[in-house]
């Protein structure tokens, strides 16, 4: 019989998308009222006026009346609520934020308009970086917050300070990661399209949670849920930026009604760099203390996340800091941890969850910290990790996470032998003559992928996402719905359910059809992100396709006469078990519907199932490897090679797990060397344009070589782990070693992200190093 | 705004006028006058290449062009690219190479490449490399469409 897990099977979603044929929210737009917002010029000030010539009407928190905030919450008492106006008045608090908004026939009309719209404000002078939000009196973001602190989370182990004070050495640093943008290459927009027939708004937004955008929404607009249904159609990319509920989906869908229309908003990019959302700006002061033969005691990390104005829903901005204060161990075993996290207010963007949240940072720190043990200690970089990594499965981390089994040394040393390390050291002794520096770099990691309910729980969330549902349906002519509340934005999901559900069932994936990003067509779900959708949204479909595969053997083999246990199923065919009697399935499924009446022992009509699956999580893991060549006259970074050893569990389709490697590594790459949103004093944005920030092309992304393992969980019902993220976990660690090993001669290590040409150079000249 | 004129160009061999304000880019043009959306406009200021087109076989940032200037042109689409139900082999080696992760850059990655290949059919990987380097995606890291075209280039050389 066909399997298909396992296969490198082409996408079902491509046809469509290579002849242009797929339709993303601006596609939508066709005949649509314009809108466009105007937004604040200033990061901080009081709202004087907002004056607009009497033919420009417009639309303002006043006219928006008792529209509600958003108001995003955590269930802790370190946690300070603030709400985000729809619309600011009284006052803006960074540069970006909305103020009114238009409507014209035309992108070009509207803002037209909103060039004859001018807002008065009284600046006052913003805070803008973790320093100035933090300085003693320094001005207050939101009354509420003492100190800007949104969130100040603590955790601490009863004997750190015996630990660090029984310590052979401590190594003690700060690192910092500059702060960054997903960019997803289509921006996000909505089409909010009134209905006067139902009286209902139906908004196709590019989302990565639909269903929690139309609770988000209804929620604002003090509407019933069913009032509204929200459509993802194709979405170009998201990496995080798509989760949150944003101000401009609430004002289109409230003008649709309002004015009984069509409206489009289609986010332009100097919007979506400047006032989307962004990320990892964060500051750590990391101190890990180690015995003699170089196992860690313990960790103390003070964690700071400067997250923006606002909070962000449902997330909300301890999303950084709490991930960082809980997984800062990582892969390896630390008895003692200290850690204070903050999450600081200032008046910039906010900050969303970004492909990694906080873990590409606090893996490059953590692992940035082992290689300065190691050679404090006179370790090699492979040796240190192995005296420090998880060996032993299931592990109950300091912070109480549970990591199921995975491969955490093994890989480690295939991606040693795969790049040979000694005859590495040999070539990079043999460059140093040549006046060449190269350098090897290390990262392992351990990523959280599919956390359910309990996982976010832990975090104390008010909405606490994780569960899925699966609804399976299979119609009269044996072709099959799966209805999934995840919602993929380009990750080939569709392809990959189909292949789990065909094996289950016994039917081809071309016969499976995944209908998803619909509120009215799929159960209520959480959409995709935290590297889960495979993972739950895939294990529930497992579950609903075995119950259905049961309902399908009970039809056959009353049909052929035969014990259900009896029937196997497999390509398209339900047969009794060794012998050639059997019938095919879309004649079994015809027969369950309109001849129903042959099957009274089946209490059930009909071919459907249901599952849901609330996994705590599974964690991945990898080693990456990188090799650079720095050049000291320009500070250039060369990527020589890059190497990922991925434990993903199994491998649904392989294929689609080495894309998301690929472009894991490629941001990853992007945070370590080029990408950085660049603020000035006044807290306006230097990098508006992609001419300025810094996505690389391919011309900066080498060639990736991947390999894998496949430890075989039991944390995950398909045994396969999330693979999303951690492409991006991972890379920059590497990068940051690897150049750090290259200048360790000049006694340069990296302890910054990104690592730019002007740092190099700068870092060589404060070590004295003066370049040519 | 000034008055609007008349465009007159092919779009995908077939000929077309458009009556479209000065200001109006090609891109837009495309989209909303003609109705073909298969351009996306990921930036709208000229580094992303996602609207990418071809115009008298050399590939353009649409977002940087306005309709006017097309006047006569031969402009060609991602629509135009497959024959029938056929896929052109651009299209076929970015299906079975996974070219394509969400597909807001494909058009515009397609265009690019088609443009390169029929100019240097025998276009060498650095130099194809560097070629690519015109437009953004964020979703795959190259790797697979470098390998797509590269695949692309010797269907097409056969």
């Amino acid at each position: 019989m066909v399997r298909w897990v396992g296969r490198p099977l082409p996408r079902y979603e491509d046809p469509v998308l290579l002849q242009g044929r797929g339709r993303y929210t601006a596609d939508l737009a066709q005949g649509a009222r314009i809108l466009r917002f105007v937004r604040s010029p200033i990061a901080r000030g009081r709202i004087l006026a907002v004056n607009a010539p009497p033919e420009v009407p417009i639309i303002t928190a006043a006219v928006l009346g008792d529209v509600k905030p958003i108001c995003p919450r955590l269930d802790r008492p370190d946690y300070v609520e603030v709400a985000q106006p729809i619309l600011a008045h009284e006052r803006v608090t960074y540069v970006g934020e909305p103020i009114a908004a238009m409507l014209a026939d035309s992108a070009a009309e509207a803002e037209d308009l909103a060039e004859q719209v001018t807002v008065e404000i009284a600046a006052e002078t913003p805070v803008v970086t973790l320093d100035q939000a933090l300085a003693p009196g320094a001005p207050l973001v939101h009354d509420t917050a003492a100190d800007n602190t949104l969130i100040d989370a603590r955790f601490e182990t009863p004997n750190v300070a015996t630990a660090f004070a029984a310590a052979h050495q401590v190594v003690e640093f700060e690192f910092t990661s500059g702060r960054q943008a997903a960019v997803p290459l289509e921006s996000r927009g909505a089409v909010a399209a009134f209905d006067a027939g139902t009286g209902r708004v139906t908004l196709s937004a590019s989302t990565q949670m639909p269903h929690l955008l139309r609770t988000g929404i209804a929620d604002a607009l003090g509407i019933p849920e069913a009032q509204l249904r929200v459509v993802a159609p194709e979405v170009g990319g998201g990496f995080g930026q798509k989760m949150a509920l944003i101000p401009e989906y609430v004002v289109a869908v409230w003008a649709a009604w309002r004015f009984a229309c069509t409206v489009a908003w289609i986010e332009d990019r100097l919007e979506n760099l400047t006032a989307s959302f962004h990320a990892r700006d964060q500051r750590l002061h990391l101190r890990g203390g180690f015995d003699a033969d170089g196992r860690l005691l313990a960790i103390d990390a003070d964690i700071l996340c400067n997250v923006g104005a606002y909070s962000n829903f449902p997330a909300t901005c301890g999303v950084e800091p709490l991930m960082a204060l809980a997984d800062m161990p990582g892969p390896y075993q630390v008895p003692e941890y200290r850690a204070r996290a903050r999450g600081v207010a200032s008046n910039t963007c906010p900050m969303a969850p970004y492909r990694g949240v906080s873990r590409p940072v606090i893996t490059a720190a953590i692992e940035r910290l082992m290689d300065c043990a190691a050679a404090r200690l006179g370790l090699d970089t492979l040796e240190i990790r192995r005296r420090n990594l998880i060996a032993e499965f299931p592990h109950t981390s300091v912070t109480g996470v549970v990591q199921d089994p995975g491969s955490y040394r093994e890989a480690m040393e295939a991606a040693a032998q795969i790049v040979d390390f000694a005859q590495f050291r040999a070539r990079q002794q043999t460059a140093r003559t040549e006046g060449r520096w190269l350098g090897l770099g290390l990262s392992v990691f351990s990523e959280r992928t599919g956390p359910g309910t309990p996982a976010f729980a832990a975090r104390r969330m008010v909405i606490n996402p994780g569960f899925e549902r699966v609804e399976l349906a299979m119609d009269p002519s044996g072709f099959l719905e799966a209805r999934i509340g995840s919602s993929p934005h380009g990750q080939g999901l569709k392809t990959t359910l189909a292949q789990l559900i065909a094996d289950e069932i016994g039917i081809a994936p071309k016969e499976i059809r995944v209908v998803a990003g619909d509120t009215d067509r799929s159960p209520y779900g959480w959409g995709t992100f935290a590297s889960r959708s495979l993972v739950i949204a895939g294990g529930a479909c497992k579950l609903a396709a075995a119950t259905l595969r049961e309902r399908l053997q009970a039809a056959a083999g009353q049909m052929l006469e035969a014990d259900a246990s009896d029937i196997e199923i497999g390509d398209g065919r339900a047969f009794v078990r060794g012998t050639d009697l059997g019938v095919q399935v879309r004649q079994l499924a015809r027969a369950a519907y309109h001849q129903s009446h042959r099957f009274p022992a089946i209490a059930e009509t009909g071919l459907s199932a249901v599952a849901t699956y609330d996994p705590y999580g599974t964690f991945s893991n990898a080693c990456h490897v990188a090799i650079v060549a720095v050049d000291i006259a320009t500070g250039q970074v060369e990527i020589e090679r890059f190497v990922v050893v991925e434990d993903a569990g199994r491998l649904i389709n392989p294929m689609i797990v080495e894309g998301q490697i690929h472009g894991g590594v490629a941001q990853g790459i992007a945070n370590a060397l080029y990408e950085k949103v660049v603020y000035d004093d006044d807290g306006n944005i230097l990098t508006g344009s992609l001419a300025d920030y810094l996505v690389p092309t391919m011309a900066e992304i080498p060639g990736l070589e991947i390999h894998h393992m496949e430890t075989l969980t039991e944390a995950s019902v398909t045994g396969a782990k999330g693979v999303g993220e951690g492409g991006t976990i991972g890379a920059p660690a590497a990068i940051l070693n690897a150049v750090s090993d290259a200048l360790a001669r000049f006694g340069v290590g990296i302890f910054e992200m990104p690592i730019t040409p002007q740092r190099i150079l700068q870092l060589l000249r404060e070590a004295g190093c003066e370049a040519q | 705004m000034s008055d609007k004129q008349d465009v007159t160009f092919t779009v995908n061999g077939e000929a077309r006028t458009i009556r479209v304000e000065p200001r109006r880019t090609l891109a837009d043009a495309l989209r909303e006058d003609c109705g073909l959306t298969g351009t996306h406009l990921g930036c709208e200021h000229g580094v992303c290449g996602a609207c990418t087109v071809l115009v008298d076989d050399t590939p353009v940032r649409s977002c940087l062009m306005f309709a006017v200037q097309a006047e006569g042109a031969r402009v060609r689409t991602v629509e135009g690219l497959a024959d029938g139900d056929k896929l052109h082999p651009l299209q076929q080696a970015f299906w079975d190479h996974h070219g394509l992760q969400c597909g807001f850059c494909t058009p515009g990655f397609l265009m690019l490449a088609v443009g390169i290949l029929e100019r240097q059919p025998d276009i060498a990987e650095p130099e194809l490399r560097e070629a690519l380097s015109s437009n953004l995606c964020r979703c795959t890291g190259y790797q697979n469409i470098l390998k797509s075209v590269l695949a692309a280039a010797a269907e097409m050389r056969k």
